[in-house]
């Protein structure tokens, strides 16, 4: 088998693809697409650079298989306005950028799920993406001044 | 301000190397040494690739000499028949597709008949292991103050110990990449990286092409750390030769356990102190040695060695100083420059050491160290008067104040009394960290700055620094606005591409802010100048009339000023003796860590964490407590956790899966704190921040650890099983 169609929603369009049945989902949009801010930091899971949505939740898109998200909507950095970013400039979660679109990613689905802060602190919920610039203190500070924004919105 | 291209990096628009759009080109692979070293016997092309369709280099298609021009000439682009390190580049490989590059490099099996090699630098090599010089030292270097011998012989106590710190990977996110492609006659690279005249130097000597054909151009950089200091100069010579070969582009993007195994790391130490003090804890001599891994090449060994052995007797006076520090060849991968350069290496042994002979001689940690710091009018190792007037006892005071260091400390005696599974302590660590160039070397770099004016008023800051995180770009617009009274907004800066931009001397040593921020200030000054206003007239909206009005006379032409280094007034240096002013400012710091260690695991965990240091002037809050934040995290990983683990010289833990550095979840909050006494040599009176903040969290932990266990670790990273061993 030398390639696989495949369809599903990338941060809302419609995709049909045909595709190499080992091409990781971290490449598709990247290559394929021309959507290049979601990164390869590690390609075996650890660092986090490459999370995307997929149905809601984050995965490692270097970890998934394009094949397998028939059907699904893949949400990459790309699908996030630029306003809601801003608590993350002021509060210094960015600095060489290269982990920023997979924190962006895993930031952004515990603004949509505040309630996973009830079990759960920041710096858990962020644990499974490696930042090596900022020591953390940016991006966690970054995750309370938006969940404050948002409330207050 | 915020940082310029925040914006750009938080929605994925920032393009690096492997983001950029690139068309009809071949993905480069590079084929490695199988062993650590010997004589390369065979070299055979399997089978399973059509090896038509493959383009492969060796060392036969260099146009000019085969080395990698860096301080020594002693390393290949790629290895002609003889190997001295695990991984050492051979043949390079280029394919359309990037798996079937990857297959070609696989299907090349390399022979080597193996000769006897040397891992250990901490035993003096037997005969047959020497391979460079008489002895395998790769650089010798030596400090003398007063009388040591003297001193240590009339002092009342002596106290002796050893340090070791291992070898540690920068684990920038973004790995190493390079894009190389013919451009007419011009050879052009685009990479991530920090130093493009550098780059631009090693490809000159290597490719055998004047500068007008050799173009270096900067791309958006994921981390450095040193990192990408040295090793780019390969992978641009390497992508390079492919795209001359193949006469398309070549892009070569390594991957993660290629860039762990294959580049260069922190250099290893072995730091013995033999200190003579009073019994009421007054410094009378510090004997000191220091040996160093550099690997199989020179690399920037002699620089990390000259930097380690300055800041190895720490921010302390002491009349009798002797330090002897030497880097070693060994077959390992080449060591390099990593954020601190040497000197976090010195700090954890010196730190480590001073709470060592605080419990010597029943002493408090603290004292002894609040007795010893420099005071203005003394002198440090190499002769150098501090007279900054700076308090540094109050460096050290405000984080005893922020850390609650004496309350936590009787509070942590109760506790230790009465937990059978856990113990906690608090550690110190004092330090300092020069900054820029050592002793002469920014004169010798002649860096220089230029700042134009646009036909629309904007003004551009054209320098060859990088911005790889660190916010460099958002530092040079402020320093240029505040100068010229403009909105952060009419001030760009220009990629650092070596056929637009002036050589400003690479992005390294803590340099960037102070030494090219100064000069951008004087840049600043001499476009006022050439516009006939001066500091008063020549602001705002008036000098973006008078740019406007100066193109419109000048049609076509550039407007532009310059400001070539000039070293501050007094600064005085010899090479020979290493004499002298080491650095023209030094920045001051104070850390404190409180630690807890389970008795069941023996897994440490930073509890909280004060950082305190005094940097002459903070040019941007955010982004200097960014620094600071990330470098002790950094510093914390080299401590506890990060653990290169080696194979005939080579790292075969090379992935993050079993390289392990700190997650969110590993740290508390990094509380930091800046004080202030502006240094007359650096723009709005900045000192240089971005290595200090290596210097202090190892022995500042370290310490904690002593204490919380009462024991006496002296090797680092102090791992789980290497703290039960101390049990």
């Amino acid at each position: 088998m030398d390639s696989v169609s495949v369809s599903f929603t990338l941060n809302g369009e419609p995709q049909g693809l045909t595709v190499p049945p080992a091409e990781r989902l971290l490449g598709t949009p990247r290559y394929r697409v021309g959507l290049t801010g979601t990164k390869e930091g590690c390609g075996e899971g650890e660092c986090g650079a490459c999370t995307v949505h997929l149905d809601g939740l984050p995965v490692n898109s270097c970890l998934v298989l394009t094949a397998q998200v028939r059907g699904q909507s893949v949400e990459t950095v790309e699908s996030r306005k630029p306003d809601t970013l801003e608590p993350f400039l002021a509060g210094g979660a960015t600095q060489c950028g290269a982990c920023t679109p997979g924190v962006v990613m895993a930031a952004s689905w515990i603004l949509e799920h505040p309630e996973l802060l009830r079990t759960h602190n920041t710096r858990e919920l962020m644990a499974g993406n490696l930042c090596r610039c900022t020591g953390y203190d940016g991006i966690v500070d970054s995750v309370t001044a938006a969940l404050t924004r948002n409330r207050r919105a | 301000m915020q940082r310029r291209e925040g914006l750009a990096k938080l929605t994925g628009q920032e393009r690096y190397v492997d983001d950029l759009p690139l068309e009809d080109f071949l993905w480069g692979m590079t084929v490695r040494s199988p062993a650590p070293r010997g004589r390369v016997t065979a070299v055979r092309f399997g089978k399973g690739v059509d090896w038509s369709q493959v383009v492969v280099v060796d060392a036969k298609d260099l146009p000019g000499p085969n080395v990698v021009k860096l301080i020594e000439e002693d390393q290949p682009v790629l290895a002609a028949g003889y190997v001295r390190h695990m991984h050492e580049p051979i043949l390079l490989v280029a394919h359309r597709s990037r798996d079937e590059a990857r297959r070609a490099a696989m299907a090349v099996e390399i022979v080597v008949e193996p000769e006897t090699p040397v891992f250990d630098f901490r035993v003096t090599p037997v005969t047959n292991q020497i391979q460079y010089g008489a002895d395998n030292v790769l650089k010798r270097l030596k400090i003398e103050k007063g009388d040591v011998a003297t001193a240590l012989k009339d002092a009342p106590v002596v106290v002796e110990g050893t340090y070791e710190t291992g070898a540690q990977e920068h684990v920038y996110l973004e790995n190493q990449s390079m894009i190389a492609w013919l451009d007419g006659d011009v050879l052009t690279v685009t990479g991530s990286l920090q130093c493009p005249y550098y780059v631009l130097a090693a490809l000159k000597h290597t490719l055998a092409r004047d500068e007008s054909r050799l173009r270096v151009i900067h791309a958006p950089t994921g981390g450095g750390f040193g990192g990408k200091e040295e090793y780019p100069s390969h992978l641009a010579l390497h992508a390079s030769l492919l795209a001359l070969k193949a006469g398309k582009p070549v892009k070569m993007i390594y991957d993660r356990s290629e860039d762990m195994a294959a580049t260069t790391k922190r250099h290893p130490s072995l730091v013995h102190h033999r200190t003579g003090i009073t019994k009421d804890g007054r410094l009378l001599a510090q004997e000191i040695d220091v040996v160093m891994d550099g690997g199989a090449y020179v690399t920037l060994s002699p620089g990390v060695l000259s930097r380690g052995i300055i800041h190895a007797a720490g921010p302390y006076a002491c009349d009798n100083v002797r330090i002897d520090g030497r880097v070693m060849f060994t077959n390992a991968v080449p060591f390099g420059a990593f954020r601190g350069f040497g000197a976090p290496q010195t700090h954890f042994a010196n730190e480590r050491h001073m709470d060592v002979v605080a419990r010597a001689i029943g002493m408090d940690p603290v004292e002894l160290r609040q007795r010893n710091i420099i005071r203005d009018g003394q002198s440090t190792a190499t002769g150098q008067v501090i007279r900054d007037g700076t308090d540094r006892g109050a460096v050290i005071d405000r984080a005893l104040e922020m850390s609650r260091y004496r309350v936590k400390e009787r509070e942590h005696t109760a506790f230790n009394a009465s937990n059978d599974h856990t113990r906690r302590g608090m550690g110190i660590a004092v330090f300092h960290h020069g900054a820029g160039f050592t002793g002469s070397g920014e004169v010798y770099l002649k860096s220089c700055v230029r700042v134009a004016g646009l036909p629309d008023g904007r003004v551009e800051i054209q320098t060859a620094n990088t911005e790889m995180g660190q916010g460099a770009f958002t530092i040079f617009i402020q320093i240029a606005a505040e100068c010229l009274g403009l909105d952060p907004a009419d001030v760009v800066v220009a990629p650092a591409d070596t056929s637009k931009v002036p050589n400003s001397g690479p992005t390294v040593a803590s340099r960037t802010s102070m030494v090219v921020g100064r000069l951008i200030e004087r840049a600043c000054g001499a476009l006022q100048k050439r516009l006939g206003t001066t500091e008063r007239t020549g602001r705002g909206s008036a000098l973006k009339d008078a740019i406007v009005e100066w193109h419109r006379t000048h049609a076509g032409q550039a407007l532009g000023a310059e400001a070539e280094y000039e070293p501050p007034p007094g600064v005085a240096w010899d090479d020979k003796t290493y004499r002298g002013d080491a650095y023209a400012a030094f920045a001051w710091g104070a850390y404190v860590a409180e630690v807890e260690v389970d008795l069941r695991t023996f897994t440490p965990r930073v509890l909280d964490f004060v950082a305190v240091q005094e940097i002459g002037k903070v040019l941007n809050d955010t982004l200097a407590r960014g620094q600071v934040q990330g470098g002790v995290a950094q510093g914390i990983g080299w401590a506890l956790m990060e653990e290169c683990r080696w194979k005939d010289g080579g790292m075969i833990n090379n992935q993050l899966t079993n390289y392990v550095i700190p997650t969110s979840d590993d740290l508390p909050p990094i509380r930091v704190e800046f004080l202030e006494n502006p240094f007359s040599g650096g723009p709005q009176g900045a000192k240089g921040l971005g290595e200090l903040p290596l210097d202090g969290p190892a022995p500042a932990v370290v310490n904690a650890i002593a204490a919380a266990m009462n024991n006496d670790p002296r090797v680092i990273p102090l791992t789980p099983e290497r703290l039960m061993a101390l049990a």
